[in-house]
């Protein structure tokens, strides 16, 4: 188990070190110089390259590649080796701390993440277990054409059109705009109840494309684990239906829902890009554009940093979940 | 009063090609205590048979007909309740691979202890006590560790003795073995079938054996059933049919079993393949297969008529007696130096 973990860690670094390499190397490959878009229009040349040498990018890209490894480290070598805390640097545009931009965007795009999970699987669970006890049924051909308008509606147009029907029109919710948990901000609502209010609708937005492949997946694996021969010694024993359904089936067939749940939610931690540009939520995804934009280097690679690190540590964590909950793994 | 007895059991499955009739009037019985063995090709109907006696067919696009009286209770017609009362507790039933029939996410002690509490209000230690006994019955050593073990920790013969101590756990009068050991190599096979054997000894529990295999029928069953495209070629007590078997498709597989005595370089094959239970053919369902085959085989489905005197033992074919008798003879004399070919 210990080498596993270690095997895992070794490769989760050199996967981080690809990615964020391959991120440097694009950025620098853009041909528009961040130097003249933080600077302005009005500046000279010179202006230009005395701005270049304060951001740094003047420099070769393996020293600044080697500058932001070295802010990530929590150790330097600066006078003596100690510790220090890691940083991801400031936006070129700016000068604010990446690290406070992310503070502030990752909360909301994890509000929107979490919750459209928690509703996506209110909604595939049930679907998807009952379509697969009744196949050909009319709730089952319902689902699977409703499964099929979820995800081929692209998450843009369904956002606009709830937002303008649900919002605008029959001002139910909010139409866009992020209520504060705790405390609300300048000019802001805040509070729980608010929070939860603004979000209702990017929730469902946000869930609809998830909740429809889920069902697909769920009613699939019931459908299939129904026909184990294992499901068929239960009845032999004479266990009622629903013990069969909650102690032998559901137990196996949604064993790999797990698995997916660990994976899409490290993908869309990165930003629910989409839904945050319709509905203005400052996310991840949202700082995410502006920084490219701005050709905002720091900006993102941090949340490149950030995005890569929770996909990793979200994929073992699953890795240790489903080898804790299938004794066929966990044994072997 | 037999423990089971089948009268004229139908099961027709409704399927988009057709209505698949995969037992068609198939009758028998078992008294306490005896071993019936059914035997027949794949596709023969034996194990619908015996899933359509426990209720587990799917209950969708399925129809069955004809009784199943079991101690004079009809099975076909009692409810889902009576059934579930019935299977895991009267009659128990295992299945043909070990490596799929356990639950792979709970331990083995966890599925014997659930057999054992879906039918008695027993505290748990109590139900555990009961499974690790009947762990030691079946031969698993070191059973006190060994249940709380996975099932993929176990061998496929380790598994087909799990079965059969979750099947024989609640004493059942009836036990239906599905070819308990034709996934398993032979040495465990032997070894399977005289723990089944040993363990009916010891509950004085009647056993149904569904089998492809002759030399199994021949090792253990007091009466044979044997079975062709969904109905019953031959039935009898098993020294009559193998001394002196009375149908061309008996014959056949007699025939096909490949000796130690004899030298030959291919063993004799039934031509022809199983038909299609969902357009059976007319009249005598072996009838394209059949060497002996003559023109009222075509038309005529034969019933199931006694051989001579005896009553016991039935047979559905058309050939005359005194064909069947010379051919059952030659048959025998072929194989054995005691030519004991009178019946």
């Amino acid at each position: 188990m210990i080498r596993y973990i270690i095997r895992r860690l070794i490769w989760a670094v050199a996967l981080f070190l690809t990615v964020t390499l391959i991120g440097f190397v694009l950025f620098y490959l853009i041909p528009a110089d961040p130097a003249k878009f933080a600077c302005g229009r009005a500046c000279t040349p010179d202006m230009v390259k005395k701005v270049a040498h304060y951001l740094g990018t003047d420099r070769p890209v393996y020293v600044q590649y080697g500058k932001f490894l070295g802010r990530i480290m929590p150790v330097s070598f600066h006078g003596g080796f100690h510790l220090k805390s890691p940083n991801l640097g400031r936006s070129f545009v700016n000068r604010q701390s990446v690290d406070y931009t992310i503070g502030q965007a990752a909360p909301e795009t994890a509000s929107l993440v979490l919750g459209g999970l928690v509703i996506w699987m209110l909604i595939a669970l049930p679907i998807g277990i009952l379509s697969a006890l009744r196949p050909r049924s009319l709730l089952d051909r319902v689902s699977m054409t409703g499964v099929l308008v979820g995800i081929s509606t692209h998450p843009v147009w369904l956002g606009l059109m709830a937002s303008w029907l649900i919002g605008y029109k029959l001002h139910i919710t909010p139409i866009a705009g992020y209520a504060n948990f705790f405390h609300p901000l300048f000019a802001q609502p805040g509070g729980p109840i608010q929070w939860a209010y603004h979000l209702i609708l990017p929730w469902i937005t946000f869930a609809i494309l998830f909740a429809a492949v889920y069902v697909r997946m769920i009613r699939a694996n019931v459908m299939e684990t129904m026909n184990e021969d294992y499901v068929r010694t239960a009845r032999a024993k004479g266990a009622p239906e629903a013990r069969v359904m909650r102690v032998h089936i559901l137990r196996n067939a949604l064993l790999p829902v797990v698995t997916m749940l660990g994976m899409d939610v490290g993908l869309a931690l990165g930003g629910a890009i989409f839904t945050e540009q319709v509905y203005s939520i400052n996310g991840l995804g949202y700082q995410t554009i502006q920084a490219l934009n701005n050709y905002d280097s720091p900006t993102v690679l941090g949340i490149l940093v950030f995005v890569c690190t929770s996909v990793i540590v979200m994929n073992l964590l699953v890795d240790l979940v489903y080898a804790w909950i299938d004794p066929r793994i966990r044994l072997s | 009063m037999p423990l089971l007895e089948v009268k004229d059991l139908k099961t027709y499955f409704s399927t988009g090609d057709g209505v698949v009739k995969a037992v068609d009037g198939v009758s028998f019985s078992v008294d306490k205590g005896e071993t019936l063995g059914i035997v027949g090709e794949s596709g023969s109907g034996k194990s619908v048979t015996c899933l359509t006696i426990m209720g587990l067919n799917a209950r969708r696009n399925t129809m069955s007909m004809g009784q199943a009286l079991f101690n004079g209770e009809d099975l076909l017609t009692a409810s889902q309740a009576r059934l579930r009362e019935i299977r895991g507790n009267d009659i128990a039933m295992i299945f043909q691979d070990p490596m799929t029939s356990l639950n792979p996410v709970h331990t083995v002690g966890t599925q014997l202890i659930e057999a054992v509490t879906l039918h008695r209000d027993v505290p748990k230690k109590e139900a555990r006590a009961r499974a690790l006994e009947l762990l030691k019955q079946v031969g698993i050593p070191r059973a006190e560790r060994r249940i709380d073990d996975y099932p993929h920790q176990f061998s496929g013969g380790m598994r087909q003795r799990v079965m059969i101590a979750m099947a024989l756990i609640n004493n059942p009068e009836l036990l239906i073995a599905d070819e308990p050991t034709t996934a398993l190599d032979v040495t465990t096979q032997a070894q399977i079938l005289a723990l089944i054997e040993k363990l009916q000894a010891d509950y004085n529990s009647a056993v149904i054996m569904i089998t492809h295999d002759l030399g199994v029928i021949a090792e253990i069953a007091d009466d044979v059933v044997v079975m062709y495209a969904a109905e019953v070629a031959e039935k009898g007590p098993v020294e009559r049919i193998f001394r002196s078997p009375h149908h061309p498709y008996t014959w056949g597989l007699m025939g096909s079993l490949p000796r130690l005595d004899t030298d030959v370089d291919r063993l004799a094959q039934i031509q022809g393949q199983p038909p299609s239970l969902l357009r059976p053919p007319a009249g005598c369902r072996f009838h394209p297969r059949c060497p002996y085959v003559m023109d009222v085989c075509r038309k005529v489905d034969p019933e199931l008529a006694p051989v001579g005197d005896d009553r016991r033992h039935l047979q559905a074919c058309h050939l005359d007696e005194e064909t069947k008798e010379r051919e059952a003879a030659r048959l025998l004399g072929a194989f054995s130096t005691e030519a004991s070919a009178a019946p």
